[in-house]
């Protein structure tokens, strides 16, 4: 574990979030989800590090941040078994999972042109179908979404 | 201790202020209940009892998209129990293509009406509609998504013709892929524990995701390409018509048609019980040869949509239990 930890040489940060466990090469998404970028404080981001459960996993940093509840409802959807730590003054106040909610609304677009989400002003509405792999059904259209087909507003 | 008993059967369905949006939202007891309320109701209509049922209650049809058969079926239902109907039969009409949205018609509706049928376009638009008002929305079909009432009523036929339901043998034929009839009539029936073939050229197979729920259900089920296969074994011939757009080449397209029209000559040894049903419109997928047999049943299977439709009605209106 220690040998682990002593190779991934992410700074820590006095106060901020750091997300954990996010899968291989999906932290891009993940900034794009929380729209930094105009970040004031530092981000870091880890590639491919190396991790006892995942084996490849990513890592996001970022100092000086929030989370709003939208926000991880949108983590849990690109990275469903991703962790976030609440860091102050060095230190974890608090550490969560996300988790995937039983309904997903605002965050996934539905793919199907015919569906009505994408003709009327209206927002969209996704069931939770299966966690794993993860699958949604739109409550409109009823139309099944899986892996690559979920994009995100 | 009698009475409670009764009481506690009757409060077990919540049929009151209801959409019925999709047949995925009614269980197998409810698919039942349905069933029972549409025979009850056919007999009460037979015998001219109980013909204002409806009466003082005002349905709306919407139909944002035209389809004078289900729309048709839908008034027939509700006046002649008594009811008054508006609506409109033709977007063209409506304020829609003024630009209102469909929540602000339906919005606009419920101040008229006591319940809405209707039909739209677009998958998703009955859901819309009913998450937006607090009367009762009917989905008398959305786009290529469901058409409940259109299942309830085939189900209606299958069971009125062969007694029951459960563990027929039940051929759908023809265009499998893209036609909704039979993707949610497949779904209702896997609730009741048929035996399905699925009959289809190659490129209008049964989608992925149903020939899945058949499996999770434990569905026994066959892909076939051929009627002959079939006609012997099947109780019910549940056939669809294949269109011509779904063909990039029209030479395939011809190719396919001829393969799936039912003649008489081909039911010689067919069950003499085998009923042969179809959503209508046909255009050649039986030919008329058929009509005059004792298989043919698309057109009883047409009139019980009234029975079903008034169930329905009176089911989420509250009138009926």
């Amino acid at each position: 574990m220690s040998e682990i930890k002593k190779e991934i040489k992410i700074p820590p940060i006095k106060e901020g979030i750091a997300i954990d466990h996010i899968p291989k090469n999906h932290a891009l998404k993940v900034a794009q989800i929380l729209s930094l970028g105009k970040e004031e404080g530092m981000v870091t981001v880890g590639m491919n590090l190396v991790s006892p459960k995942m084996k490849s996993k990513d890592v996001l940093k970022i100092e000086g941040r929030d989370l709003s509840d939208s926000e991880l409802n949108k983590i849990s959807i690109i990275a469903p078994d991703a962790t976030v730590s609440f860091i102050k003054d060095y230190k974890v106040e608090e550490k969560i999972k996300v988790q995937l909610p039983k309904k997903v609304e605002n965050i996934v677009k539905c793919n199907n042109p015919r569906c009505i989400t994408r003709h009327q002003d209206v927002s969209t509405r996704f069931h939770v179908v299966n966690k794993k792999p993860l699958k949604l059904r739109c409550h409109y259209c009823e139309k099944n979404l899986l892996g690559d087909e979920i994009e995100l507003i | 201790m009698l009475r409670k008993k009764k009481k506690e059967n009757s409060s077990k369905f919540r049929f009151k202020s209801k959409d019925i949006v999709s047949i995925n939202d009614l269980s197998r007891e409810e698919i039942i209940h349905v069933l029972e309320a549409a025979a009850r109701l056919e007999k009460q209509n037979r015998l001219s009892i109980n013909r204002t049922l409806f009466k003082g209650r005002v349905l709306a049809t919407l139909f944002f998209e035209v389809s004078t058969r289900t729309r048709l079926s839908f008034e027939s239902a509700f006046e002649r129990l008594g009811g008054k109907v508006i609506g409109f039969a033709d977007p063209g009409v409506s304020s829609t293509k003024k630009g209102e949205s469909l929540k602000d018609t339906v919005n606009t509706v419920e101040q008229y009406a006591d319940i809405i049928a209707m039909r739209h376009p677009l998958d998703g638009a009955a859901r819309l509609a009913a998450d937006s008002t607090r009367i009762p929305v009917i989905n008398g079909g959305d786009g290529a998504n469901q058409h409940p009432t259109q299942t309830l009523l085939d189900l209606y036929t299958i069971k009125k013709s062969q007694d029951h339901i459960t563990n027929l043998k039940i051929a759908l034929v023809g265009d499998l892929k893209y036609g909704r009839t039979v993707h949610s009539l497949a779904t209702a029936l896997s609730l009741f524990k048929c035996r399905l073939y699925l009959v289809s050229p190659p490129q209008l197979k049964m989608p992925e995701d149903y020939l899945k729920l058949l499996d999770e259900r434990g569905i026994d089920y066959s892909e076939h390409e051929k009627v002959e296969e079939i006609i012997e074994v099947a109780d019910v011939l549940y056939v669809t018509r294949i269109q011509r757009e779904r063909f990039a080449d029209p030479i395939e397209y011809e190719k396919v048609k001829g393969v799936y029209v039912i003649k008489k000559d081909m039911l010689k040894h067919a069950k003499p019980s085998l009923a042969i049903m179809h959503p209508l419109p046909r255009v050649n997928e039986i030919s008329t040869d058929v009509d005059n047999t004792k298989h043919a049943i698309y057109f009883q299977q047409a009139a019980n949509g009234i029975p079903v439709r008034q169930a329905i009605m009176a089911l989420v209106l509250g009138l009926i239990k």
